[in-house]
């Protein structure tokens, strides 16, 4: 019993020390052009936003099992500021995800959000996959099978490409 | 000759509709600035009907679609209500509609509408998209999410698609009073300056 409360205790301190990144979208906006021959899948969520936590735990896959393809998962939080260390960090630990998780604190939407693509409304959740100069934009959401299907064919155009 | 060209004409036409068609997810649809807005007739939480032909005084309208459940939707609540408090009497009354489908998000029910109007106390209708057949026409993809309408020639034509104001998450960070801006312009007879704008928001649900 004591050993159980000690192991829940590490776990407590290793997740208070892995702070979530925090960017204005100036500061962000590299993650949206890197030309490093990676495929980045980035994807646009909130706590606050149902269709995007159901989805969520498919890019973790995504991230998990096309690990070997030389891809990179980045979870853009839009959560309320207020709400990082309530909702956000609690809500990472649960799921126990392992992609990367950055918080773009934000609020001027209509200044950046055309910057992300010029056709996003600004509904989430949002996905953009891209690699060096080649991209492709989602406002939908996802099961894992279309997540899959449509990076496999991202992947496959990229590649036809290069 | 001129039936061939006819043809000719018709096929391409065709050809491009079916192209359209094909690629619907790829386009957005709905209403850009300068279509005309179709009327609706949909019941408020009074339980009455309610539609834009009704308002024979207004001059135009501020048309949210908007919800009980989305955060961002419910940042924005006091800023519609004060919306509707100053340009109601102006000739601009805030219509709002709930394009969410109640049995996707519980929370959006009729009755959770009532419950929601009462407890902020809306000066303005609170409309529910029986069946979502309204928000398609306008093309509204989030929560919330503005088209402001202005009486032409008996036309409703869309003069403004976006966001309130350009700080949707925290009334006060705002800098740019979107809807205001657009509805003083159209008061003094101008143009509207900036006809789009974009905010993080829920997607409708349905």
């Amino acid at each position: 019993m004591s050993e159980k409360v000690r192991s829940d205790d590490k776990k407590e301190i290793a997740s208070t020390d892995a702070l979530i990144p925090t960017y204005d979208f100036n500061e962000f906006e590299s993650t949206l052009h890197q030309n490093d021959d990676k495929v980045h899948v980035i994807n646009f969520w909130a706590t606050w936003c149902k269709p995007c936590i159901a989805e969520l735990p498919y890019f973790d896959r995504i991230n998990k099992e096309y690990a070997d393809r030389d891809i990179k998962v980045t979870l853009v939080s839009l959560d309320f500021p207020n709400q990082i260390e309530s909702r956000l960090i609690p809500f990472i630990k649960k799921k126990d995800i392992k992609a990367e998780v950055v918080f773009l604190d934000d609020p001027k939407g209509n200044s950046w959000i055309p910057k992300v693509d010029e056709s996003w409304s600004g509904a989430i959740p949002a996905t953009v996959f891209y690699k060096n100069g080649k991209r492709k934009f989602f406002e939908r959401s996802f099961t894992y099978e279309e997540l899959s299907a449509e990076l496999d064919k991202f992947i496959n155009s990229t590649k036809n490409k290069d | 000759m001129k039936t061939l060209k006819l043809l000719t004409g018709l096929a391409i036409l065709l050809i491009i509709s079916a192209f359209a068609v094909g690629n619907m997810d790829l386009l957005s649809t709905g209403y850009s600035v300068g279509d005309e807005a179709e009327d609706f007739n949909l019941k408020n939480v009074d339980d009455k009907m309610v539609s834009l032909a009704d308002y024979e005084d207004a001059k135009g309208f501020i048309v949210v679609f908007t919800c009980n459940t989305c955060p961002f939707a419910v940042a924005n609540e006091d800023r519609i209500i004060a919306l509707d408090e100053k340009y109601k009497d102006q000739g601009y009354p805030v219509i709002a509609i709930n394009p969410n489908n109640p049995d996707v998000q519980a929370g959006d029910s009729f009755d959770l509408m009532k419950e929601r109007a009462d407890e902020k106390g809306f000066t303005f209708p609170y409309l529910l998209d029986e069946g979502q057949k309204v928000y398609p026409k306008y093309g509204a993809t989030k929560t919330p999410h503005v088209y402001i309408l202005k009486k032409e020639n008996g036309k409703n034509i869309v003069k403004y698609i976006g966001a309130i104001d350009d700080s949707a998450r925290d009334a006060s960070e705002v800098e740019d009073k979107f809807v205001e801006n657009a509805v003083d312009e159209l008061l003094a007879d101008k143009e509207v300056t900036v006809q789009t704008t974009k905010a993080i928001g829920c997607s409708v649900k349905v």
